[in-house]
């Protein structure tokens, strides 16, 4: 088969897959699950083509630890699941973040908990995606709300890993992954590709978690003259552990302040229909298309309406929520969850603007009546 | 080569490591380095890959490329670095815990996708980092911290399991037959596919303390005396069976590894990729 | 027994854990175990550089050296 360029028709799953090949994913591991299984089933034809491998693992335990080690030994690697295989690949997440290797996971949402409606679209991993494994952590997530972006963002997600040496997870859901529609796949030689940085000293003063200015290490591959020691315990510059509660301490603010440094870099969102608004929506993945809709009817309705949509979910666009929040009237926020973004945003809330949260935890996707009644009802 | 190039795979600057008088860990990690430096490998061909536990912190002295996991994952995370990078000799260093308890999972399906990866289980039949609580692999009746009055639950037998689920090399040996465990593992890593090479290993502190003896010379005699060949083992009774167990390989085999088999199946080249 | 060799065999005690473990098992009683628990190796001539001794030592204290 041929690389897919130019337009195309595809399921955002399958988008998925093509743009993870292009960033040079050659590695896949994961557990076959409802409704990410499609990229499985993709890896498992393409991957092979390209020199890659595509592995079946017997559990998403596993298949997380897996695409670390493809990572350690220097070939780009991700997984994808959904529901409770997003849990268990929380317990290696946690190690990614902590040793810093860069790697993709996909969670395509459904509705839960525990096993759920299967086969349903939901966003309640919101917060899971932020706080799921132990411990205090930094992690990128960003969220796709059509086939063309999870085509994109896959590609950027692994920039970004590679880039920060973390992992990055892309938080989907079964709408944008089984939904299919055009999309532009670039030239090859048009995609800008970043891989991770690799050692700059000589091997005799190398330390594989040593980091200039930027607090990013470079990390060599297994198998390069620089021997490398990567530890899940807490460790040194040296990568060995140590437990000295100062070594503890710098480990784990390096991990938040490289991130945190990088936010103007990392956030992205999309600011929808007018510029400035008495309603401001605020949404993400497959409740945002839905809200675009509703700035559409709003104009033609007269009604002052914009959208700001969150493409990068974590590190929280603090600065774009608090500017919608200065200059709406009213947030409404709609959310196929009880309100796990509603919450971070009345976080920032100190101007007390009014914040309405539109729940749907039953599997159907929020319409644009609701939203729009919930606007015509607040703002009269 | 001179007898202390074993050294150039040890991090001894972080030595005295932090095994009990008379823990079988070291002794294992001394054949362990001497295997390597015998097998001519460079440190920077081979990935030591290990778990949580007494043997989960053997990386901290090995001198190759090193990942220590989670508890449980080292088979997975050494599935990935060699099917990542298919020229690394990758040795996945576990405890009875790591590898056929928490890890259990991962161990029959490495060894029946007979990934081309070597697992060096020592077996102590108890969990000696938290404090000598039962694993799968201990005995029926023996006693530990929370089998107090003794385990109600019978143990696996590693190296069946490990033929069961098919594994290309499957071994048996102990720290007090030193030399055999220096060959066992050179054995294994030169095999291609899923070795297994499992260590029955004296836990003076707590399984010994509490089943044989808390002296470390006892624990070593227990080993000397209870490990038979398997050519021995085999024309014994049932009753003798009992009261010992087989050392020696079990099963040498050339089924073809995953990788190989994977590229065979997969031949097929997608035009004008990157 | 080998050709007169010279063995130098030396005990780290920074490394030794006094198991007892190397004057048990050694067939030629080269070392004596001393009150305090550490091996003193007291009859090197004796040594037929089996080399058991060094590898069984769970601590990797015991270094053998020839010396021709
Ligand atoms: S607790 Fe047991 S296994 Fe752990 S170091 Fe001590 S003797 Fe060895
Ligand atoms: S075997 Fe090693 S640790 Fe044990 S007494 Fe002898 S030298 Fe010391
Ligand atoms: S090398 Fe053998 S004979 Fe010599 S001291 Fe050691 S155990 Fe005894």
């Amino acid at each position: 088969m041929k690389r897919p360029v130019g337009k195309q028709f595809m399921q955002g799953n399958e988008a998925c897959v093509f743009g993870a090949i292009d960033a040079g994913a050659r590695f896949y591991a994961g557990y076959p699950i409802t409704p990410s299984s499609e990229i499985a089933e993709l890896c498992a034809k393409f991957l092979p083509q390209v020199g890659g491998v595509f592995l079946q693992m017997e559990d998403e335990l596993g298949s997380m630890a897996a695409v670390i080690g493809a990572s350690t030994a220097g070939t780009k690697a991700f997984t994808a699941t959904s529901g409770p295989g997003f849990t268990l690949m929380q317990e290696n997440l946690g190690m990614a973040i902590y040793t810093e290797v860069p790697c993709v996971l996909v969670n395509i949402q459904r509705n839960g908990p525990s096993t759920g409606l299967a086969t349903r679209p939901a966003q309640g991993d919101v917060m899971q995606a932020r706080w799921g494994t132990h411990g205090d952590h930094p992690i990128i997530v960003l969220s796709p709300s059509s086939v063309q972006e999870f085509y994109d963002l896959t590609l950027r997600a692994f920039n970004l890993s590679e880039k920060y040496s973390i992992p990055v997870i892309l938080l989907s859901d079964e709408v944008i992954g089984h939904m299919r529609e055009d999309l532009v796949i670039p030239e090859l030689e048009d995609l800008v590709i970043v891989n991770r940085k690799l050692p700059n000293k000589p091997i005799k003063e190398y330390r594989a978690y040593q980091t200039e200015n930027d607090d990013i290490p470079r990390i060599a591959p297994f198998g390069s003259e620089y021997i490398v020691h990567i530890s899940s315990s807490c460790h040194d510059e040296t990568g060995f552990t140590h437990s000295k509660p100062q070594t503890a301490d710098q480990l784990v603010r390096r991990l938040h302040r490289k991130i945190e440094r990088n936010q103007e870099d990392i956030i992205q969102v999309e600011w929808f229909g007018p510029r400035k608004a008495d309603v401001c929506i605020i949404a993400y993945g497959a409740v945002s298309r839905t809200a675009k809709q509703v700035v559409v009817d709003a104009q033609e309705k007269g009604l002052s309406v914009n959208l700001l949509r969150l493409i990068t979910h974590w590190p929280f666009p603090d600065e774009q929520v608090k500017e919608a929040l200065s200059q709406a009237k009213v947030i409404i926020v709609p959310e196929m969850n009880l309100g796990q973004v509603a919450q971070e945003i009345l976080r920032l809330n100190s101007l007390q603007t009014p914040i309405y949260s539109i729940t749907r935890i039953d599997g159907e996707i929020i319409m644009p009546s609701e939203i729009m009644s919930k606007i015509e009802e607040v703002i009269r | 080569m001179s007898t202390n190039s074993y050294k150039n795979y040890l991090k001894e600057e972080h030595f005295p490591h932090i095994w009990c008088p008379g823990c079988g860990d070291g002794i294992v990690l001394h054949a362990y380095a001497i295997a390597l430096a015998e097998l001519g490998l460079a440190p920077k061909e081979v990935v030591t890959v290990t778990g949580i536990g007494c043997w989960g912190k053997s990386d901290d002295y090995v001198a190759t490329h090193a990942l220590h996991g989670t508890h449980g994952r080292a088979l997975a995370y050494a599935t990935g670095v060699k099917l990542g990078n298919p020229v690394l000799t990758v040795i996945a260093l576990m405890g009875d815990g790591d590898a056929v308890t928490i890890g259990g999972n991962h161990f029959i399906h490495a060894a029946r996708r007979n990934i081309d990866l070597t697992a060096v289980v020592i077996n102590n039949f108890n969990y000696g980092m938290t404090g000598g609580q039962y694993s799968a692999t201990t005995p029926l009746k023996s006693k530990t911290t929370t089998s107090p009055l003794g385990n109600a639950e019978p143990g696996f037998d590693i190296c069946s399991l490990a033929e069961a689920a098919g594994a290309n090399f499957v071994a048996r040996t102990t720290p007090f037959h030193v030399v055999s465990l220096k060959n066992l593992l050179k054995e294994g890593i030169q095999k291609k596919g899923f070795s297994l090479i499992e260590v029955i290993t004296p836990c003076p502190t707590y399984f010994g303390r509490y089943n044989i003896n808390s002296s470390p010379v006892a624990n070593m005699h227990w080993l000397k005396d209870k490990a038979v060949s398997v050519s021995r083992y085999q024309h014994m009774t049932d009753e003798d069976k009992l009261q010992h167990f087989a050392i020696g390989t079990f099963v040498n085999k050339d089924r073809p590894d995953f990788y190989t088999m994977y590229q065979q199946i997969n031949d097929c080249k997608w035009e004008g990729g990157r | 027994m080998k050709a007169k060799e010279k063995i130098r065999i030396s005990i780290d005690e920074n490394l030794c854990k006094r198991c007892g473990i190397c004057s048990e098992f050694c067939s030629e009683k080269v070392f004596l175990e001393l009150d305090n628990g550490m091996p003193q190796v007291t009859v090197p001539e004796n040594c037929i550089v089996c080399h058991l001794c060094d590898w069984r030592c769970p601590d990797l204290a015991i270094t053998l050296e020839v010396i021709s």
